[in-house]
């Protein structure tokens, strides 16, 4: 494990007009560390998320990102020409809806292959052996390569979304609600991949979530977050098993006992 | 250029306003600085229907002078409807000399073909386009198309290329086939076969397209690097016909299917009417030709 | 020998936030350090706050206040204020915890889920499980069970795997919360044989354990939690 972050994250504010999406957000991210945030829609944790990922830009703060060189670089300082080639190099956006993250009119071998060809590769049988590769990772059947992810269900189009994004070796990854809207077994084999996935790849993760079993499941930490700040933070475990601030007992009460 | 000879003094020469045509020359001129960026500019409504080559016509109004020799082809031929009213339109509103010989033009407009015969410096090519952006069918937002040229993001490109041999076990785009253009802008060709792709790269004549509905001018300065992108394992290839032209017996040019009679006679002949005729007149017979070298046999459209 | 974890006067107590904000004192003035090699047991009623002080020492509770003392790699660690980056390395490599109930994961194998601490400290998957099925054999769970995800399995089997999970690895410390509950008294015998040889390799082992037998047969001496009593309430 690296002495140094990956992600440096400053006070980081966003204002919309007069309204909070978040503010002051402050925390450490290390490689291979998953941080889950947790909190009510409207808390301000996808605005967080957007904020990180460079897809809104903050209102004050900042965020450094460990660069594959070792340096630190602001990430709302990058050109975005940069901003759009880490994007698609050394992280990964995995969006809640899948429709969001995938071309839905191209293959799901294509859907796969398409970052490798941006970054270049330009043999056929090696994209493809990947793309073979990346399906049955995320448990797809090969034969499924040359089909839309339209003729896919809700669970193989989030696994497809994820194999697209990890193709090519990213260090972060963003989740906004990677489990939202499937079936609880359809997330629970989700989840285990993805668990699996981040452990034998070493990948540093952002997961937003309203779910503290998905937190739990796939986080080491935690952040809570109401009206747009940070109420409390710690190891999952901690912050579920012995929450301290007042919203936190609220949400770790209200989860319902199977 | 503002020359206006008396018998067309109906119009102004070569139709458009001298304001248009110095508007449409500064995107050219901003094309050809840039070769392969598409040049957004103010196109204007043309007495004939989008479709039909608006994007041609303004170019070639543009830069067309009372000296310059017209030729103008549709798919290659000269003699076909688009061809011949468009044409006759530059010989109505600039009055000036009009060719069906690839060599004797200083002007070609073009439809989905570029001439066999080899184009020479001081020529222009005159491309009419449908849709400019490469992309589009794959991005359908132009602010995102446009970002992804800006920072050069063409992986989709290759995306669109993979689809076709994951479904065809080759790459089957065969017409608008993508060029990289001085390893910079990928650019759409037009719909030209990708036959003619080879033909564009360092052509020693300049070569314009106008996209009269996408409002869109691009252009390749003579001697321009154009690739065609491929994979390395799918190399980029033109398309191969296995028998030469039956009225000419041209080898390695592009060829068309002309169907004979209603009970499935065909024949393949030379696409570039020109070409074919000047071969015949050249004495060389393909296995269909008439008795007579010098009788016009025009292929059926 | 060597003492890897010394405690000294640890706070803890409950707010309950939800209910107009009462506090629940659960111990205070926790004093006591383990020594390598030995088992200590802690003492004492239900609700004296045994599971509490267990519960701080791996950083799952908060602590009030006082110190956790542990001897992390080369250096000393005070975990009621360490970072949690700092907590998960020390679980990883120097405490190990066996809770009173495994926490399932969704189809993951009984044989993964005991090879998974081994993993995290980055030994080779297949060793491993080479080393998990060893632990399993000796705490008598049916092979047919080692590759099924231990969700459904009855009360004592999950035990056997938690247990297998916390011993297999060779953290300097381990924290026993219970972990003969729901055994037959054969597999109580596995386990006592299993912390003794832990102490034999010098292992610091702290452990609640309310069977009286396997207590006399593991305890190196008892730590009394009703002297760290906090106020008249405990939780």
């Amino acid at each position: 494990m690296s002495d140094e972050p990956l992600l440096r994250v400053s006070a980081l504010s966003k204002f919309y007009g007069s309204r909070v999406g978040c503010e002051n957000v402050t925390f450490d991210l290390w490689p291979g560390e998953v941080l889950a945030v947790v909190g009510e829609s409207g808390s301000g944790k996808t605005t967080l998320l957007n904020c990180l990922s460079t897809r809104l830009l903050p209102s004050s703060g900042t965020a450094s990102y460990r660069m594959r060189d070792g340096q630190f670089r602001e990430l709302y300082r990058m050109s975005e020409a940069e901003r759009r080639f880490l994007m698609r190099t050394d992280w990964g956006f995995v969006h809640q809806n899948p429709a969001d993250g995938l071309r839905m009119t191209v293959s799901a071998g294509a859907n796969v292959g398409e970052r490798l060809m941006a970054v270049g590769d330009r043999h056929y049988g090696k994209i493809r052996a990947t793309a073979v590769d990346w399906l049955s990772r995320v448990e797809i059947d090969e034969d499924r390569i040359d089909d839309e992810p339209r003729a896919f269900s809700g669970g193989m189009r989030q696994r497809l979304q994820i194999a697209r994004n990890l193709v090519t070796g990213p260090r972060l990854v963003f989740m906004d609600e990677p489990t939202g809207g499937l079936d609880v077994s359809v997330q629970a084999r989700l989840l285990d991949l993805l668990r699996g996935l981040v452990t034998d790849l070493g990948l540093a993760a952002i997961v937003v979530t309203h779910d503290l079993a998905v937190a739990r499941l796939l986080s080491q930490r935690m952040m809570v977050m109401k009206d747009g700040r940070v109420v409390e933070s710690g190891l999952t475990d901690r912050v579920l098993d012995d929450p301290r601030a007042p919203y936190t007992q609220l949400l770790v009460s209200s989860i319902l006992q199977v | 250029m503002t020359a206006q000879p008396t018998d067309i003094a109906t119009y102004n020469f070569a139709y458009l306003d001298e304001q248009t045509k110095r508007m449409i020359r500064r995107a050219i001129l901003k094309g050809i600085a840039i070769p392969g960026y598409q040049v957004p500019f103010a196109s204007r409504e043309m007495p004939m229907p989008y479709g039909w080559g608006t994007g041609g016509v303004q170019v070639t109004a543009s830069i067309i002078g009372p000296d310059d020799v017209l030729k103008v082809i549709d798919q290659g031929a000269d003699d076909t409807t688009n061809a011949v009213s468009i044409r006759a339109f530059f010989k109505k509103v600039a009055n000036v000399a009009v060719t069906t010989e690839t060599a004797k033009a200083t002007i070609i407009q073009t439809r989905h073909r570029i001439p066999e015969h080899p184009l020479t410096a001081g020529q222009v090519l005159v491309y009419q386009v449908p849709i400019p952006e490469p992309l589009r069918f794959l991005e359908p937002r132009e602010t995102e198309t446009r970002k992804m040229h800006a920072l050069e993001e063409y992986g989709l490109m290759h995306v669109k290329l993979y689809e076709d041999i994951a479904r065809h076990g080759r790459i089957a785009t065969t017409y608008a086939y993508p060029v990289k253009v001085e390893g910079r802008y990928v650019m759409d060709p037009s719909p030209t076969p990708k036959f003619d792709n080879p033909k564009m790269h360092r052509s020693p004549a300049l070569q314009l397209f106008g996209a009269g509905r996408e409002k869109r001018i691009y252009a390749l300065p003579p001697f321009t690097d154009v690739v065609s992108l491929d994979f390395e394992d799918h190399p980029f290839e033109v398309q191969t016909f296995d028998q030469p032209c039956a009225l000419c017996a041209a080898e390695n040019v592009y060829l068309d299917e002309v169907i004979l009679d209603d009970h499935g006679g065909y024949m393949f002949v030379c696409s570039d009417t020109d070409h074919c005729e000047k071969r015949r007149e050249q004495g060389h017979r393909g296995h269909l030709a008439p008795e007579s070298p010098l009788e016009k046999t025009e292929p059926a459209q | 020998m060597a003492t890897p974890l010394v405690v000294s006067d640890v706070a803890k107590s409950f707010t309950m936030h939800l209910r107009d904000g009462i506090k629940l004192p659960v111990v205070a003035g926790v004093s006591f350090s383990i020594r390598s090699g030995e088992c200590a047991v802690l003492g004492g009623p239900s609700g004296a706050g045994k599971s509490s002080i267990l519960r701080m020492l791996y950083g799952n509770y908060a602590v009030d206040a006082g110190q956790i003392i542990v001897q992390h790699e080369d250096v000393l660690i005070d975990l009621a204020t360490a970072s949690p980056r700092t907590v998960l390395a020390v679980r990883r490599l120097t405490i190990g915890y066996v809770s009173q109930f495994l926490r399932t994961v969704p189809r993951v194998s009984a044989l993964d889920v005991v090879a998974e601490p081994l993993v995290e400290r980055g030994e080779d998957r297949e060793v491993a499980r080479g080393k998990a099925r060893a632990v399993l054999a000796q705490l008598n769970l049916p092979e047919k069970l080692w590759m099924l995800p231990p969700a459904t399995f009855s009360g004592g089997e999950q035990q056997r795997v938690n247990i297998a999970r916390g011993f297999i690895t060779e953290h300097p410390i381990l924290l026993l919360d219970e972990p003969t509950a729901s055994l037959d008294a054969s597999n109580r015998d596995v386990v006592i044989a299993l912390i003794a040889a832990k102490k034999a390799a010098g292992v610091a082992l702290l452990g609640i354990f309310h069977d009286q037998d396997v207590r006399e047969a593991v305890a190196d001496r008892v730590i009394d939690v009703t002297a760290f009593a906090a106020g008249k309430i405990a939780a």
